[in-house]
């Protein structure tokens, strides 16, 4: 592994207490709610901040070892970072910026590198303009190529895409994507939204309250969520209810507030529970279609909202507890789906994840 | 007439008292100000800065000034850079020691200056053997200028500091440099409009600065003697001299603040700070 990181500190209210380790070339997405440490992680790996206990190994260097009382400055642990909201400069202009971290290469050729970085992000016209008449997608590409300027040993991403609008954010994700392809060094990135996570990450690390809660594929956390919490994070229906064991191996849950649903799904087969689905998993009918298909579960709801996302409309439902539902715009028009419309949402026992509650 | 309070009603009683208070606040401060000018005659101004004595004395303010004002920043700045972006047991002390000249009086800084660097103060016996002479010195006049002007400086450049996001600090480091190059790079050029502000506060103090100079340098012509001592010394025998310098006096410190403003906001509207 190139970068390794063990770290233990109270931040705040939070305790940190992680082990992290990344590949070359590989980018780990620390994913998790606000507040749950994952900046506090980045500061720390980087050096701006000195855990109570810890050590951090860069291609076998020592940048940190709190136990043999060595903590290599920022300066000196080789670090890519761009910052949430990017902290750009806002005294230098765009290619000041990015020269700001070549302070290994002679002052000459400082500003021609600088340039041959902005150009490889697309915004060599802009090189002389301040962050403040930049617009956030350009900020964002001045913060990546003043983080590579610095030829890191390490890539930190905080939150590349927050910062902007949705129209912006596709070219800004794909740019996002371009420079980690072309990266050699180990990147950990940061996000709050676990999408973006599993677009940019090659791993997920889903963090909460200063834990690594579950680590693996994107498509892994979301097929076998380990937790309640893990299956919310990622995007699933959640619901609650007490597990029993069912014929022919599979377990039947009653639903807090009423209903019942099976899942196939090895788990827990007794106690309180959570069972989750994913929204585009639900299957909406009209209230009088014959329960026909191979859906064993089926819930009668209201819909209480409708909102369309892109191609998508998004189908907020109170059943016992409340679901989401997404499907396409024709399926909806077809439904003739509006508020307090009410119809059946059914899914299949094997797409119903169990947790412990 | 009912003095009932109608909510709603749209009495603009509050906003007239609002008012009046800012009239009868404006008035008072301007009216001495305009007092000076009302009675001094151009003539009379002109003919003030022909003499030998004024231009002495504003000679000597600047003069003192200057070199005070230049001590103060080059070893202010660090000391409030580290005031605002360390902590360190014993802090809020360290804070109400480095404000404590702001309400101390005029004579009680004087008497503490002379208690402290005269020739029978603390250190009157080094500052002796390294043959250095203060009191009754125009290196005297610095020295309380320096003693009274310097805490303006200081809170302002702190709170400057202060209010710098640790993320251009941060990034500063992560991109190689280190902890006086992020000072040097970033710091101070995101805390300029602060620190020119304090400056100009600080210069303003140390303009008008009187009882500590009067106690400790004493007020010889074109040694000690600034403009506010040469005020003082004509206010009892020559009132219409006393008022021209007073006017300009007021000329220059009025222009000094709106220099400072006009620089501020200049760098304001060149987007150069957020």
């Amino acid at each position: 592994m190139v970068l390794c990181a063990e770290l233990s500190s109270t931040v705040g209210d939070i305790e940190l207490e992680l082990s992290l380790q990344v590949a070359a070339g590989r980018c780990l997405a620390l994913a998790g709610p606000s507040g749950a440490g994952k900046t506090t992680i980045l500061r720390l790996i980087a050096g701006t901040a000195t855990p109570e206990r810890g050590r951090v190994l860069s291609r076998e260097q020592v940048w940190l070892d709190t136990e043999r009382r060595i903590d290599t400055p920022p300066e000196g642990r080789r670090c890519g970072y761009v910052f949430q909201d990017y902290a750009l400069f806002p005294h230098l202009c765009a290619w000041r910026n990015v020269a700001y971290g070549l302070g290994d290469l002679p002052r000459s050729q400082r500003r021609a590198r600088a340039l041959e970085l902005l150009e490889r992000l697309g915004l060599a016209g802009r090189a002389d303009a301040r962050p403040a008449t930049l617009s956030g997608g350009e900020r964002q590409r001045v913060a990546l190529a003043r983080a590579l300027a610095r030829r890191g040993d390490v890539l930190l991403l905080d939150e590349p895409l927050s910062a902007l609008d949705a129209g912006t954010r596709a070219a800004a994700t794909h740019t996002v994507l371009e420079v980690l392809r072309e990266t050699e060094a180990p990147v950990i990135l940061v996000t709050h939204d676990f999408a973006d996570a599993a677009l940019l990450g090659d791993e997920v690390a889903v963090i909460d309250r200063g834990r690594v809660v579950q680590q693996g594929t994107a498509s892994s956390l979301a097929a076998t969520p380990g937790s309640a919490f893990v299956a919310n994070f990622t995007g699933a229906v959640v619901l609650t209810g007490i597990a029993r064991p069912a014929a022919d191996g599979l377990t039947t849950v009653a639903l807090d507030g009423g209903g019942e649903v099976s899942t196939a799904a090895a788990g827990p087969s007794t106690g309180p529970v959570s069972v989750s689905v994913y929204p585009w998993e639900i299957v909406l009918e009209p209230l009088d279609a014959v329960a026909g298909g191979s859906a064993q579960n089926r819930l009668p709801a209201q819909v209480v909202s409708v909102t369309s996302v892109g191609n998508r409309v998004r189908v907020g439902l109170q059943a016992s507890q409340p679901l989401i539902a997404e499907i396409t715009q024709p399926a909806a028009r077809e439904l003739g789906l509006t508020v307090g419309s009410r119809i059946i949402a059914s899914w299949k026992a094997t797409a119903t994840r169990l947790t412990e509650s | 007439m009912t003095r009932r309070a109608r909510p709603g009603s749209g009495t603009p009683w509050f906003a007239v008292a609002l008012g009046v208070s800012l009239a009868v606040v404006l008035g008072f401060l301007v009216l001495p100000v305009l007092a000076i000018f009302v009675n001094t005659s151009p003539a009379r101004l002109v003919a003030s800065l022909g003499e030998s004595e004024s231009i002495e004395a504003l000679k000597l303010s600047l003069e003192t000034t200057v070199i005070a004002i230049v001590i103060i920043v080059i070893v202010g700045t660090p000391a409030a850079f580290l005031l605002a972006t360390r902590s360190f047991p014993g802090k809020s002390i360290v804070l109400t020691l480095v404000e404590l000249p702001l309400v101390l009086p005029p004579a009680v800084a004087g008497i503490g200056l002379l208690a402290a660097l005269g020739p029978d103060g603390l250190l009157g016996g080094a500052l002796g053997d390294a043959h250095i002479q203060l009191v009754l010195q125009t290196a005297g006049v610095v020295v309380a200028l320096v003693f009274v002007a310097s805490p303006f400086y200081l809170r302002q450049a702190q709170t400057a500091f202060a209010s710098i996001d640790r993320s251009y600090m941060d990034a500063s480091r992560t991109l190689g440099a280190g902890q006086a190059q992020t000072f040097i790079r970033v710091a101070i050029p995101l805390a300029r409009s602060g620190v020119i502000a304090g400056v100009a506060l600080a210069w303003g103090r140390a303009l008008g600065e009187f009882g500590a100079t009067l106690m400790f340098a004493g007020s010889f012509q074109g040694i000690t003697q600034t403009v506010p001592l040469a005020i003082y010394d004509r206010f009892a025998t020559d009132f219409p001299s006393a008022l021209a310098l007073s006017a300009i006096l007021v000329i220059v410190s009025a222009s000094l603040l709106l220099a400072v403003k006009l620089l501020c906001r200049g760098e304001a509207l060149s987007g150069a700070v957020r």
